[in-house]
């Protein structure tokens, strides 16, 4: 290339205009075109997470498991059996696990998410790139974990002789769709948030504690109901976004308790609301990101 | 043949708040009004503007803390500017920390591809040119090893080799010239001319003002935000030494720490000029250089003599004398006393030169020292750099 060959090519190409980002409308839709064109660097951020997670250790990707088999068997053991929390559950590994997978991504998005641009503080000073990318490989690499977990769930049906082939199991896609949405909207606003105030993810792991009782995974919606009521605070209990998407996910993947278990009405509608709803959040989230982010090669 | 703007910076300042209280309890404490106690704000940038052509090559140069460092981040987007836009356009490279996005725990070559495609090329364009990265970078087999396994010369040759290779319109160096060994900054000045033949735009920020003549096309000088000079390399540079030596003073003054009580003798002060001109005043190469020192001693001084050291703007020594050398022999110093030294025939490179006096016994013990106790410029020379002055003439004997 010659030189007046750069020179020209370079007329035609329009200016980028870097200014303060309060300024700036209409940037969300720039944004998700940016993240899109890097699509490919976005793919090997995830890698380099997975990759770099488990290396040099023995057992490598079985680490990522050893804790949820764990929860399972503590909550199977200790919740199950000696609380008695499983009459009236059957195939309450099934249940339990079906649970913690999914939850399990929601709690993943948002951990890593938070931290990530705190972690990734090297790269965000010294290069631009849509910041956005860091939350958004939390999740990628969420997802990946979950998607193994999912295998091994498959596989523990087929094995207790309960594997989900029936129309309920379109409730995989609405439940899996709402975690998503939540999980990535909140790992967005807290990943921006925890570079001004580091408090903060120590604050996601508390919550996210609570968060995981206050869903029915270990203990069924009907125990809740017992005591809940059929009022008002059941409602609260029951639209937490959380809660419909892990019933959502158990309907899809425990079979068993299709006529043994009381779900609440219209959970397909629950979720299809908590997932228009969650869009909304994400999108707002987004823009206090987009704000937020001008800063975080001076706070960092 | 026109060229294009590549850079436009439009008013741009910066500013930056420094909080005190970073935690949830403290910020909560100093809540609202309270708060604004906590924190200090300050203009890193305050309205610049300009623009910069494709291909040219601009050297940003400024004390420590001038604003450099944050407008070429403000370029780069990697901060937003508080007020003002910049424009920009064409391929990026932004070469302000070699191996930012170096991950320890991966291979060399997974990290070529990752640190190429946070630069923006696509796997197919790193593939293609994987082989001439590798063979640029040097490092051989160990491409499959882990980088944190890497000396600390390997690690910044592939991540200067990936930078170079992403062919960008705009190249970004911020000191970065100053890591790795002397053949690999040769390679990185050799890439650099390389690129300024291929009509790329390179914007620097460099502490080596030699650097920047020998390189830049235009030079720009920061002093607290604001653009003092922009034009040519050896004109941002004499005024940038004229900057500096105007702090030192300045600070010296201002220091507040009381001076350690002086010996009985002491060098008072210190003049240079050429013989026939004004203190201040350009040392013209040839001209006979005049050094005028004052010296005071309570109590006589028997055994003594005069030393005289010019430095360049590096430190470097670049001449000495002592009258003892010159087989002066001296009467007791008491009261006030003005001796000179004249140096004849005088031939220093252009640059800012600065004189350190010291009052010494016959063994050559310090009785006292004036460090930098004034300076002189040598005006710029179109045909050499360096510290000393000669004519230079081209002879090509075997021309066709």
């Amino acid at each position: 290339m010659t030189v007046q060959d750069r020179f020209s090519a370079l007329e035609a190409l329009p200016f980028e205009v870097s200014e303060n980002s309060k300024g700036r409308r209409g940037a969300a839709l720039a944004s998700v075109v940016e993240i899109f064109q890097r699509r490919e660097m976005l793919g090997l951020l995830v890698r380099r997470d997975l990759k770099s997670r488990y290396k040099d250790s023995a057992l490598g990707f079985v680490w990522s498991l050893v804790r949820p088999l764990t929860q399972l068997f503590i909550y199977y053991v200790v919740i199950g059996k000696f609380l008695g929390a499983q009459r009236g559950i059957p195939d309450f590994a099934i249940y339990v696990f079906a649970g913690l997978t999914i939850y399990g991504l929601f709690s993943e998005i948002v951990s890593s998410s938070t931290s990530s641009i705190v972690g990734n503080s090297g790269l965000i000073k010294k290069i631009y790139l849509p910041r956005e990318v860091f939350p958004l490989a939390s999740v990628g690499s969420a997802l990946f974990n979950f998607g193994i977990q999912l295998i091994i769930l498959l596989v523990a049906t087929l094995l207790l002789g309960s594997f989900p082939l029936d129309i309920e199991l379109l409730y995989f896609f609405p439940a899996l769709l709402v975690i998503v949405v939540w999980g990535t909207a909140f790992g967005l606003l807290l990943s921006a948030v925890n570079v001004y105030l580091r408090d903060v993810q120590y604050l996601v792991e508390v919550l996210l504690l609570i968060l995981l009782w206050a869903s029915p995974i270990v203990y069924a919606w009907q125990q809740a109901k017992a005591i809940l009521g059929s009022g008002i605070l059941l409602q609260i209990y029951t639209d937490n976004p959380i809660t419909l998407a892990v019933l959502g996910f158990q309907r899809a993947m425990w079979v068993k308790g299709h006529d043994a278990v009381a779900y609440p009405d219209f959970l397909l509608l629950r979720l299809a609301i908590a997932f228009v709803v969650g869009i909304v959040f994400l999108l707002v989230f987004q823009r206090v990101f987009a704000r937020l982010q001008g800063n975080f090669a001076q706070e960092l | 043949m026109t060229s294009p703007d590549v850079v436009r910076i439009n008013d741009v300042a910066k500013r930056f708040v420094v909080r005190k209280d970073n935690s949830l309890k403290e910020r909560l404490v100093t809540f609202g009004r309270l708060g604004r106690n906590h924190r200090e704000e300050f203009w890193a940038l305050g309205g610049v503007s300009t623009t910069i052509k494709a291909g040219t090559t601009v050297g940003l140069i400024g004390h420590n803390g001038s604003g450099k460092s944050t407008l070429l981040k403000v370029i780069g987007g990697i901060i937003e500017p508080t007020i003002g836009t910049v424009e920009r356009r064409g391929r990026l490279a932004a070469l302000l920390e070699l191996g930012a996005g170096f991950h320890p725990d991966l291979t060399g070559r997974e990290n070529v591809f990752l640190n190429a495609a946070i630069l923006g090329l696509s796997r197919t364009e790193t593939e293609e040119r994987f082989p001439e990265i590798l063979d640029y970078a040097g490092i051989g087999d160990f491409i499959d090893t882990q980088v944190k396994f890497y000396s600390s010369g390997m690690y910044v040759r592939l991540a200067f080799a990936v930078a170079v290779h992403t062919d960008p319109d705009l190249l970004l160096v911020d000191e970065v010239l100053s890591v790795g060994d002397e053949a690999f900054q040769r390679k990185c000045l050799d890439t650099i001319r390389t690129f300024q033949q291929e009509g790329r735009t390179i914007i620097l920020v460099t502490h080596s003002l030699g650097l920047v003549v020998e390189l830049c096309d235009r030079a720009v000088l920061l002093n607290r935000g604001v653009v003092e000079f922009d034009g040519d390399p050896a004109g941002a540079v004499a005024a940038f030494r004229d900057n500096l030596e105007e702090r030192r003073v300045a600070q010296e003054a201002a220091s507040t720490i009381p001076k350690k009580a002086l010996p009985e003798g002491h060098v008072a002060s210190a003049a240079i000029s050429a013989v026939n001109g004004g203190v201040g005043e350009p040392i013209e190469p040839g001209s006979d250089l005049s050094v005028r020192v004052r010296l005071e001693a309570e109590l006589p001084v028997t055994d003594w003599m005069c030393a005289l050291q010019i430095d360049n703007s590096m430190g470097q020594i670049v001449y000495g004398t002592t009258s003892k050398r010159l087989g002066v022999h001296l009467t007791p110093l008491h009261g006030d006393r003005e001796v000179e030294f004249i140096l004849r025939d005088v031939r220093f490179g252009p640059g800012k030169y600065f004189a350190n006096i010291s009052l010494m016994d016959s063994s050559g013990r310090h009785l006292h020292d004036l460090p930098q106790a004034t300076s002189f410029n040598v005006p710029d020379y179109k045909l050499a750099v360096g510290t000393i002055h000669a004519e230079p003439e081209f002879v090509d004997h075997t021309a066709p």
